[in-house]
């Protein structure tokens, strides 16, 4: 028997490598079988065509075709209008397991939820056995770059087949086209609800899908705004690995232990380098590059036992409550819903990685009554399609006792059901998933908590919503009968007692005994014309020419004194924090980000005022319901509002 | 009953008025009147009965409640104006059907309507037998060696002795038992018992315990009528008779007591027509439970809840009433009238009565 050496162990080893790797592991990576294998291939071209465009600022404009056969093998095609890659790279990124420019930052990002499109080109050669086919074009004066690779799988290297240039009459932007052995009859339903998802939480993004047959949805772009770039930021001390540590360590050009510390990583400052050093009782003057295994665990250890600063949160990229509301009021269009609402928290930090929750509620039209509510989980700005039963996202929901805000509950607790849909999404430089395949994000007490947070937010604004309908409804029922009811008392007693029919207008207005606030909305086109010159105030002046052409919202408020005696109050309206405000009459207090305030002076008896307000930089159907508070009056008083908490 | 049906007019005009002028003040119509609980009767020393107190309530057009009831209480006083000039009268369910009419006036249940009709008597202070209203409940029986003339409808002057010209179902008392209808011509009976059961009351119907101790047996037939409280209460206060009340051992039993001694709650604006303050309980006594060992029931929760509710009734806080009911919570039973049968259908009438009635001083030994 011939003797095997370590060299020819390494040489197998290599050999086997990225399609074992792939092989051994594909349901975990989501190829695990032929349905989920179309959605991965999708969510992979679709997430790189994204983060592509969002990279250089433009609009994305993504276009997604599958072509199927009867054999089983589908054709996938996806595009985008992205920078293009430069020739040299594309063999890389389409054509290397693992490759990638974000694979060790810190930032949040699409791209750390999956493998990467050349798993999907690896998948389609394993199946298929043909190759993929890649369209690039960088600038608009030139051509394009075709080329069609293949991945030699020993090596774990692209292989080009053919490369040359063709006219493509983008004026920049990537193509891709593999064949994948895929379930397309089951399948295009989660590509549909992959795609419609994504576009809820890219509201700018425009997305394109084509079917087999050829039918085409086409999921609208609803804002015009790209996302705030994320930052990259250094690791922070809590979250870094020990290996990474090393790593970290290894390149850098800091020669002293605490220079090393203040400058590879974040949230530290003199006095906490100092600290952990202390705490590591390493020399701070020690060079990294010389430090031994032992040390970097001590170091590793102290980092644990120092207080050091949360992380900067200005890295992450929310959505924000005025898009998520109104991609899911456009999203939601059939359903006719009764109300949308959104609630989003401040961003927080767990073991030194920076997160934010966001999220959205939309409530009642079609949705069926008796139905679990449906559940739209998202980690930065991706749909997450499988495993919602492990994820923190529902157990935060099922924590929390639905009964009080218009939903059934078995005891409290579980998944509620009713006419809702909840949208959660979880932004973060690093989103804790459960396993590889990422779908699930893991249970974090921090994170439960924020989701916990913002979901009795939107409770409590639901059932603020339901309770100023039903009072205001009771009263108009009141109101309805009174003027029924009193005539009749009125007729009848004139007629025992041959005496004229009283006037009861007075006595009407005493018997409601409320000041009745009603409000409606209207919104008004406008075309290249700058606003009307604000009368009173504007914030964000600079920004107002942004918004020159657009929608006018017209909020119109109504303040009727039913009271026996003259009314003196304070009313504040909750603005969006993206609304630019208009002209305001009467003349308000006060003007923040967040609400409009007016002192309303004595409303004499049965009178009533009239306030008007304007506001810019919003969709029609952003502001779709005025948000009224009142302050130093009885708030039982008061139909239409709500008692003023302060800010 | 007054016969002045102007007098009665007058009166309840002057609540039509007093809504007609609120309106016209542009103030909010409201009518008060006494609150109709326990927690607002008094002792009235003048006629040492129970009778509401000072604590008002207003019914307002303010709540929608409020305005129905105003609504409805026009359209009672048009219908009782109507019957008075038509020479009609109506019993209280027919006008609750008469209601069905009346649009948003309408009664949802007879007992809104028999209420409302109550709460104008006590506006008014009138009784709803000037309002022309009568109820449909027939009265209580009677037996025993007393001669009474009653107005019939023929208009004839009938006269009746309650136990030669009856039957042994008695004398059925009538829903109108005013002087004008109903006299007293003659009565030789030692006392009158008033019973609460059917069963006992033909009882001592069969054991003829009328004859042999000289007694009235009037059945109450559970809470009694208005008409058998005020029969009860003329015949003894004009013939000088004592009143003795049989009743179960429970406190529903003891409520019936109280109507027939001092009024009932429901009708304590009018106490001083339908109350006998003389009245005594007889039994059955949580004592009598005891002393001759009745077979018994449980008290149930509500049994006990109303049991305490009776220690805080300010009818029931003299030493007798107080002393029994902490006895019976104490026993945690109740028994009822027909348990004496247990030593024998005779036991009643032999022993049970001859031992309460010497007791009480009604007969001697």
């Amino acid at each position: 028997m011939e003797k095997v050496t370590a060299h020819d162990l390494a040489k197998k080893q290599k050999e086997i490598s990225v399609a074992e790797f792939f092989e051994r592991n594909k349901h975990i990576l989501g190829f695990g079988n032929q349905t989920r294998a179309l959605v991965t291939s999708v969510k992979e071209g679709v997430d790189n065509g994204l983060d592509a465009c969002e990279e250089v600022n433009i609009l994305p404009e993504i276009y997604v075709e599958i072509k199927n056969n009867e054999d089983g093998e589908s054709k996938l095609i996806i595009e985008d209008n992205g920078p293009g890659i430069v020739k040299r790279q594309i063999k890389h990124i389409f054509g290397r397991l693992l490759y990638g420019s974000r694979f060790h930052s810190v930032r949040q990002s699409r791209g750390q939820q999956g493998i990467g499109i050349s798993a999907v080109v690896l998948y389609g050669q394993l199946t298929t056995g043909k190759h993929a086919k890649v369209i690039s074009k960088i600038q608009e004066d030139r051509p394009a770059t075709i080329m069609e690779l293949a991945i030699d799988t020993n090596k774990n290297r692209a292989e080009v087949i053919n490369q040359d240039i063709i006219h493509w009459d983008k004026p920049s932007g990537t193509r891709i086209e593999v064949s994948i052995i895929a379930d397309y009859k089951r399948g295009k339903r989660f590509v549909y609800e992959y795609l419609q998802s994504t576009s809820i939480v890219n509201p700018h993004a425009q997305i394109t899908f084509k079917e087999s047959d050829g039918t085409e949805h086409i999921f609208e772009r609803t804002s015009e705004m790209l996302p705030r770039k994320s930052v990259e930021i250094k690791p922070h001390p809590y979250g870094v690995e020990l290996g990474t540590l090393i790593k970290i360590a290894k390149q850098t050009k800091s020669r002293k232990l605490s220079a090393f510390l203040k400058n590879e990583f974040t949230s530290m400052g003199d006095r906490t380098a100092n600290a952990v050093c202390e705490k590591a009782q390493l020399e701070k003057y020690l060079n990294p590059k010389e430090m031994t295994r032992e040390q970097f665990l001590s170091l590793h250890k102290a980092f644990k036992k120092v207080k050091i600063m949360a992380p900067p949160t200005d890295c992450l990229s929310p959505i924000g409550e005025t898009l998520i509301k109104r991609s899911l009021k456009y999203e939601t269009k059939e359903i006719s819903p009764e109300f949308i609402i959104t609630a989003s928290r401040p961003p927080s930090a767990y073991t030194g990685n920076p997160f934010q929750v966001e999220v959205g509620l939309v409530y009642g039209g079609n949705l069926p009554m008796d139905a679990n509510v449906r559940i739209i989980r998202f980690a930065n700005r991706v749909p997450l399609l499988y495993q919602q039963g492990g994820c923190v996202i529902t157990s935060a929901i099922s924590s929390i006792d639905w009964r009080r805000y218009g939903l059934d509950q078995k005891s409290g607790k579980g998944m509620p059901s009713g006419p809702a849909i909840f949208l959660i999404h979880v932004s973060s430089t690093l989103i804790p998933f459960t396993s590889e395949s990422k779908e699930a994000i893991a249970d974090i007490p921090e994170i439960e908590n924020e989701i916990k947070l913002a979901l009795r937010i939107c409770a409590r604004k639901v059932q603020h919503h339901i309770h100023k309908k039903v009072k205001r409804e009771k009263i108009k029922e009141k109101f309805e009968l009174i003027k029924k009811i009193l005539p009749e008392i009125a007729n009848k007693s004139s007629k025992m007692l041959n005496k004229p029919l009283p006037s009861l207008d007075a006595v009407i207005t005493k018997i409601m005994d409320v000041v009745w606030i009603e409000d409606f909305i209207e919104y008004e086109k406008i075309s290249k014309k700058v606003i009307e010159e604000p009368v009173q105030m504007t914030l964000l002046d600079n920004k107002s020419k942004q918004h020159d052409d657009g929608t006018i919202t017209k909020s119109k408020i109504k303040v009727i004194n039913y009271k026996r005696s003259s009314q003196k109050f304070n009313l504040y309206v909750i603005i969006p924090e993206d609304a630019i405000v208009g002209t305001v009459k009467p003349k308000p207090t006060n003007i923040n980000k967040n609400f409009i305030k007016w002192n309303l002076d004595s409303i004499p008896s049965s009178e009533k005022v009239d306030i008007n307000f304007e506001l810019a930089g919003l969709e029609e159907g952003d502001f779709d319901e005025n948000d009224i508070y009142v302050e130093d009056i009885n708030p039982s008083y008061v139909i239409g509002a709500d008692k003023w908490e302060g800010e | 009953m007054r016969k002045d049906h102007n007098d009665v007019i007058k009166k309840i005009d002057l609540v039509a008025l007093k809504i007609y002028n609120d309106l016209e003040k542009t103030e909010i119509p409201c009518i008060q009147l006494p609150i109709r609980s326990k927690s607002n009767i008094e002792f009235n020393e003048k006629f040492n009965v129970w009778k509401y107190g000072k604590n008002m309530i207003q019914r307002s057009a303010k709540s929608l409640d409020g305005a129905y009831m105003l609504l409805r209480t026009m359209y009672m006083i048009d219908f009782i104006k109507e019957m008075i000039k038509i020479k009609k009268s109506s019993t209280l369910r027919e006008m609750y059907y008469i209601s069905e009419g009346w649009d948003y006036a309408k009664f949802h249940s007879q007992n809104e309507s028999n209420s409302l009709a109550e709460d104008l008597e006590v506006i008014t202070s009138c009784m709803r037998e000037d309002f022309k209203l009568r109820p449909e409940e027939d009265g209580a029986r009677v037996i025993g060696n007393i001669t009474i003339e009653e107005l019939t409808r023929n208009n004839n002057k009938k006269k009746i002795h309650c136990q030669d010209d009856v039957g042994d179902s008695g004398y059925s008392i009538p829903y109108n038992v005013e002087p004008e209808k109903l006299s007293f011509k003659s009565a030789d009976v030692d006392f009158i018992i008033a019973i609460e059961t059917g069963g006992m009351f033909d009882r001592l119907v069969e054991n003829r315990f009328d004859s042999s101790y000289r007694a009235l047996l009037v059945h109450l037939k559970g809470q009694p009528a208005r008409s058998t409280r005020r029969f009860i209460k003329r015949l003894s206060g004009e013939k000088n008779i004592p009143v003795l009340v049989f009743t179960d051992c429970d406190p529903w039993s003891y409520r019936i007591f109280a109507s027939v001694a001092y009024g009932a709650i429901k009708t304590a604006h009018i106490s001083e027509y339908l109350a006998t303050p003389s009245s005594q309980y007889l039994g059955v006594t949580p004592s009598d439970i005891e002393n001759y060992n009745l077979p018994t029931d449980k008290l149930t929760r509500e049994d006990i809840k109303s049991l305490k509710s009776e220690l805080t009734d300010p009818r029931f806080q003299d030493s007798f009433w107080k002393n029994e009911i902490k006895l019976q919570l104490k026993l945690g039973k109740k028994s009822e009238q027909q348990a004496l049968a247990k030593y024998g259908l005779d036991y009643v009438t032999d022993t049970y009565l001859p031992e309460k009635l010497t007791e009480m001083g009604m007969v001697k030994k």
